[in-house]
């Protein structure tokens, strides 16, 4: 079997535009959970946002690439102040609730064949990346990385969306840190002794809502960008869940934490991926064929996510003495 | 005494010669329950003023309405002035009138003295777009971070400074709610129940840091149930029972109202009022 393969996949996916997009996204909810404490089911929604108002003002309006992407950010921004005006004024598992329904009934209002003209109805859209990759300085080319090469466009949106990553990683490193970060850790705590310090308690978690929203609206930019498709069916709940598991994987209340899950995430699916094709091929496993080994990956993430809620609550980042209280 | 605090005798809703806090027809109902029905309340300005009854009297509802973080039926109310009724509580705050909770709500996942920064409301990096520009708040931090390791020295918490406020024991919870509302500096502090589940040794040093308070030029109101510690600190007293005022005067006096005796102590009225069990009296009155 081999092993270097099995590397050099997890390591493609280590730096993957997939990867990056999910990170992106997780980002914003740790704006939103770790450091607001508001429980966000619907991040997906935002992502479609940032998606569909950046395919959209591309495609329907004719707009360069800078003016989608600002598009994008205000389409998940006016979405924040939309559901969180009526919502965040109720208790967090309320916000759950309404937020969950909320990125469904998106889903289906872009999916529905009324809107079909504008966003693609259920088979979405494509090919609006054209002005965006006009960017890409990098000469037309195979880029080679061992076992897997990359053309121009895939490392360019690579490149753009790790460093992306780093500036908002920068960006969210000093908003934390600075009293408008103590502020929102103080909600995340007891929001009622806040208001009764002479904050405003809502617009605070307004402006985290449209701060992590917005985060994630980029995350979803980067998701369509990478195959330049982006369809209804991305942002189903699977796609909330999983940006949960991979921010609980790195620590809720941290900024390395979501990037570094991230990683760990998508590499280990791929790793236990290649691993369990080859020992599939090597005849090993005789009770699995290869198509299965897809399914029966998830399920082992999903156990070694169980040992890590059980062993190390607090994710690989977190901090031990930060979470001991709760218990 | 009384003189100089109300105008004429003392009586249930009386008027003081200076009030920082005036209350008209406040009435509070959950479903059939009729929790507050107060008629006029006015609390002197620079005082110790107790709020005291039984269980269910309705003094923490009374509390929540007056600080804005429950809605009343009817009424209207001024601080210093300036009409509150259906002002949002974080405005109240701001307004110089700060409350604590019977339940204390220490941020357990901050450290204390970050706890004592959220104090502060005028922070200049509290604002979204000036959190970036760290030469904006930073001289303002510095000073807010010193006012409030002064606060900690005199509550005794300054060893405390760096440790989540999760691994503080409860009195000291009640300590620091009490050093974070001070640091805004407010006119009126409302203490709800703030002696409640503390130690007999740390209660001592509580009421002292109450009595400072007031040698401060703050004016304070507080809810309690146990009489002996009203006596001892309190320049007025406020009872409720049942939702209404039934007595107030200077606490000596106050004690001695057959009202109050009815109300509160029941059968017990002879025997020493820090001993009884309250309860238990509250309940041979009904």
């Amino acid at each position: 079997m081999d092993w270097l393969n099995a590397l050099n996949l997890t390591f493609g996916e280590f730096i993957g535009a997939y990867t990056a997009a999910y990170v992106l996204c997780a980002l914003g909810l740790a704006v939103h959970f770790g450091f607001t404490g508001l429980l966000n089911f619907g991040q997906a929604a935002f992502a479609a946002l940032g998606a569909y108002g950046y395919s959209i003002a591309t495609l329907s309006f004719g707009w360069p690439w800078y003016s989608s992407v600002l598009f994008g950010l205000l389409c998940s921004a006016a979405f924040a102040v939309v559901l969180g005006i009526p919502t965040l004024r109720l208790r967090a598992d309320y916000l759950a609730i309404v937020t969950i329904a909320a990125a469904q009934a998106l889903k289906f209002a872009v999916s529905a064949s009324i809107f079909e003209n504008v966003t693609g109805g259920s088979n979405g859209l494509s090919q609006f990346g054209d002005s965006f990759y006009a960017l890409n300085p990098i000469p037309k080319g195979r880029y080679d990385f061992g076992v897997f090469a990359l053309s121009e466009n895939e490392l360019f949106i690579r490149i753009v969306a790790w460093s992306l990553i780093i500036l908002i990683a920068v960006f969210l490193f000093f908003l934390t840190r600075s009293p408008w970060g103590r502020v929102l850790k103080g909600i995340r705590e007891d929001e009622d002794a806040v208001r009764s310090l002479g904050k405003n308690v809502f617009s605070y978690k307004l402006q985290s809502m449209i701060v992590g929203g917005s985060i994630a609206s980029l995350g979803g930019m980067v998701f369509v960008m990478s195959s330049q498709t982006n369809q209804p069916s991305n942002w189903g709940t699977n796609f909330t869940f999983m940006l949960w598991t991979i921010l609980l994987l790195g620590g809720a209340a941290t900024i390395l934490g979501p990037i570094v899950g991230g990683m760990v995430f998508f590499g280990l699916l791929m790793f236990l991926q290649s691993v369990m094709e080859g020992l599939v091929n090597m005849g090993w496993l005789p009770f699995l064929d290869i198509a299965q080994v897809g399914q029966i990956r998830f399920l082992l993430v999903g156990v070694a996510l169980m040992l890590l809620v059980i062993f190390r609550p607090q994710g690989i980042f977190g901090n031990k003495k930060e979470l001991q209280f709760n218990g | 005494m009384a003189n100089q605090i109300s105008i004429g005798e003392p009586a249930p809703g009386c008027k003081k010669v200076d009030p920082i806090l005036v209350a008209n027809k406040v009435t509070r109902v959950f479903g059939g329950l009729t929790a507050v029905d107060v008629e006029h309340m006015e609390i002197p300005r620079g005082l110790i003023t107790a709020l005291i009854g039984p269980n269910g009297a309705g003094k923490t509802t009374m509390f929540n309405l007056l600080t804005g973080f429950d809605k009343p039926n009817t009424g209207e109310w001024t601080f210093d002035g300036k009409n509150l009724a259906n002002v949002s509580s974080y405005k109240v705050a701001r307004m110089g009138m700060i409350r604590t909770f019977q339940l204390t709500k220490a941020l357990s996942l901050l450290t204390v003295i970050d706890n004592m920064r959220l104090g502060d409301q005028k922070n200049p990096g509290e604002g979204f777009f000036q959190a970036f520009l760290r030469p904006v708040w930073k001289k303002h931090e510095a000073k807010i971070t010193l006012k409030a390791d002064e606060l900690l020295k005199r509550f005794k918490l300054d060893a405390k400074r760096e440790d989540y406020a999760a691994a503080l024991s409860g009195g000291q919870r009640k300590l620091l709610e009490m050093a974070r509302a001070l640091m805004s500096d407010p006119k009126l502090v409302m203490l709800d129940e703030p002696m409640a589940g503390v130690n007999p040794a740390l209660t001592q040093s509580l009421l002292e840091h109450i009595k400072g308070l007031k040698e401060n030029g703050t004016t304070v109101l507080f809810v309690e149930h146990d009489m002996h510690m009203v006596r001892h600190i309190s320049d007025w007293v406020i009872v409720m029972a049942e939702g209404k005022v039934v007595a107030e005067g200077p606490p000596a006096d106050v004690m001695k109202n057959p009202a109050v005796i009815d109300a509160y102590l029941g059968a017990h009225a002879n025997s020493d009022l820090g001993d009884i069990d309250i309860n238990s009296a509250a309940k041979e009155t009904n």
